[in-house]
């Protein structure tokens, strides 16, 4: 049952000169939500970037179901079933709401057909003609997300979707997330916001200083509280 | 016979439509211009030299081969567009990411190298390309004749220009288009081939280029340096109308040749300054240009 979709190891990453990542290792079993914690700096958003090839350079091994990408230019890599939201949303201003929704290419057959992306977000068809980032906060998080749940990716990479946006929307969100792993998806999210992740991930891992130094399951959480007090002072 | 501030109605009538003529011509080069620049910020100071390339490749087409007007209309910008998609791939890729003014250099060195090996070969004196038949001859408009390639001219400008406005700013590839511009590397990550994109788009921009050279060759001398004199003059188009915009040098491109065309006949001695005068003014008052945003 436990299939690999993720395996990284020995991932270092440079942006210019300076050298960000220093040996991740991490791996994400098929319909797992994996949480990456740590401080701001840490490495995660690096982490998700270098995982898709956006950094400047990077070195090590990342397999995404087996195979070996750390060569593959980021096309290709989406190409292999990854959806990015990355932190910030990133959603196109000169695009329309409808427009940023279609934008990325499906990547495998079996993505959620548009009507049902409606159906989940109500909000988006309503606004479909606005200008992508006329939309709200949450509405724009809700559009990261469901442009991706489109092309048929089934390995999420989820950079801090919860930042920023109201306890109302962040409890929508939880949600919603709560519904993908149900359907099956593998996630890998990055989480400033401990008490929105801790209710939906099944694994953790702390990053500091750009290394991964220590990953525990969602059972042992409790008995983990001191580490996560040491790292991220929640 | 009519006529404003002493000069006839029919004299006017008659700049306007050669301005609109010229105006076509800058319309299709500033929106080639405008595209590049908007999606990979290069200045492509090659411009004038692909408009250049185009008209030749019609008037060897035709020497050389018998290629009609009507074929070279359709190849030559493709043929030209393929060469532009190759200078991409090989040279323009190495300076992206780096300093504006080596993108600026490395095409202008272009320009200089196809304009001289042109020179080179052909002289320095033009060459005329027949007007086709079926353009040849013309309407009596009542206040001017009309020569029926000229309307010709205007046509095809005003067609491409805004179906190629139509497809970035309303069709699917478009929206691609404009989310390049905006956040190249977060487009890749979705899997889009970002590289090809960009070698499509300046093959593009610079078939735009040949595409006037062909409809320019049975109206102007063909020779090495006909596309340099028009490429400063749509250099000035693009500032005036924003830096990138579509439909600033579309909207620009038009109405400058027409301006042009009415200090011709209002006060011909300031013709060819009047666009720099404009430009100037246009970046004291609004220096991202008429239809640009920042």
């Amino acid at each position: 049952m436990a299939e690999e979709v993720l395996r990284i190891a020995g991932l270092h990453a440079y942006y210019g000169e300076s050298h960000v990542l220093h040996g991740v290792d991490c791996h994400v079993e098929r319909g797992e939500v994996v949480t990456l914690l740590g401080r701001n700096g840490a490495g995660r958003t690096t982490t998700m970037k270098a995982l898709l090839g956006l950094v400047g350079s990077r070195s090590g091994s990342v397999r995404i179901h087996g195979s070996e990408t750390i060569g593959l230019p980021p096309h290709r890599i989406a190409a292999l079933g990854v959806g990015y939201c990355p932190e910030e949303r990133g959603i196109y201003a000169s695009l329309s709401t409808e427009e940023n929704l279609m934008l990325p290419p499906a990547v495998a057959a079996g993505g959620m057909p548009v009507e049902e992306i409606y159906a989940m977000f109500p909000n988006l068809r309503e606004r479909r003609a606005s200008r992508g980032t006329n939309l709200s906060g949450g509405e724009q998080q809700m559009l990261a997300l469901a442009r991706i749940l489109r092309t048929g990716a089934r390995l999420l990479l989820l950079d801090e979707i919860s930042e920023g946006l109201a306890p109302v929307i962040v409890q929508a969100l939880g949600r919603t997330i709560g519904r993908l792993r149900a359907h099956g998806y593998t996630i890998v999210m990055s989480e400033q916001n401990f008490r929105f992740a801790a209710p939906l991930a099944d694994r953790f891992y702390i990053m500091e200083r750009g290394r991964m130094v220590a990953q525990f399951a969602a059972g042992e959480l409790p008995d983990r509280m001191p580490l996560l007090r040491q790292y991220l002072g929640v | 016979m009519t006529s404003v501030f002493g000069i006839p109605v029919a004299v006017i009538l008659g700049q306007l439509m050669l301005g609109l003529v010229n105006g076509s011509f800058y319309a299709m080069l500033s929106l080639g211009l405008a595209v590049i620049f908007g999606l990979m910020g290069v200045v492509n100071f090659a411009h004038g030299a692909f408009y250049t390339l185009g008209a030749f490749a019609a008037l060897l087409a035709l020497q050389l081969f018998g290629i009609n007007y009507w074929v070279a209309l359709i190849v030559a910008p493709l043929a030209v567009g393929a060469l532009g998609m190759a200078v991409e791939r090989l040279l323009l890729r190495r300076v992206y990411g780096l300093d504006p003014l080596y993108g600026l250099l490395l095409t202008f060195g272009l320009a200089l190298i196809c304009e001289g090996s042109l020179n080179q070969v052909f002289g320095a004196t033009g060459q005329s390309y027949p007007v086709p038949p079926a353009l040849a001859g013309g309407f009596n408009l009542g206040f001017m004749f009309l020569p029926l390639y000229r309307a010709w001219v205007i046509a095809v400008s005003v067609v491409v220009c805004f179906s190629t406005w139509y497809v970035i700013e309303r069709t699917r590839l478009g929206a691609t288009l404009r989310a390049a511009r905006e956040n190249t590397p977060l487009l890749q990550s979705f899997g889009v081939n970002v590289p090809l994109l960009m070698a499509a788009t300046f093959g593009g921009g610079v078939a735009l280029a040949a595409l006037a050279g062909v409809l320019a060759s049975p109206i102007v001398l063909v020779n090495s340096y006909m596309g340099s004199s028009l490429v400063i003059v749509v250099f000035a188009v693009v500032v005036i109308g924003g830096m990138g915009s579509i439909l600033g040098s579309i909207v620009g491109g038009l109405a400058l040749g027409v301006i042009e065309g009415f200090t011709k006949v209002l006060y011909p001695e300031a013709s060819n300054v009047v666009v720099f005068l404009i430009m100037a003014l246009v970046l004291i008052l609004r220096p991202a240009g008429l239809f640009g945003r920042d």
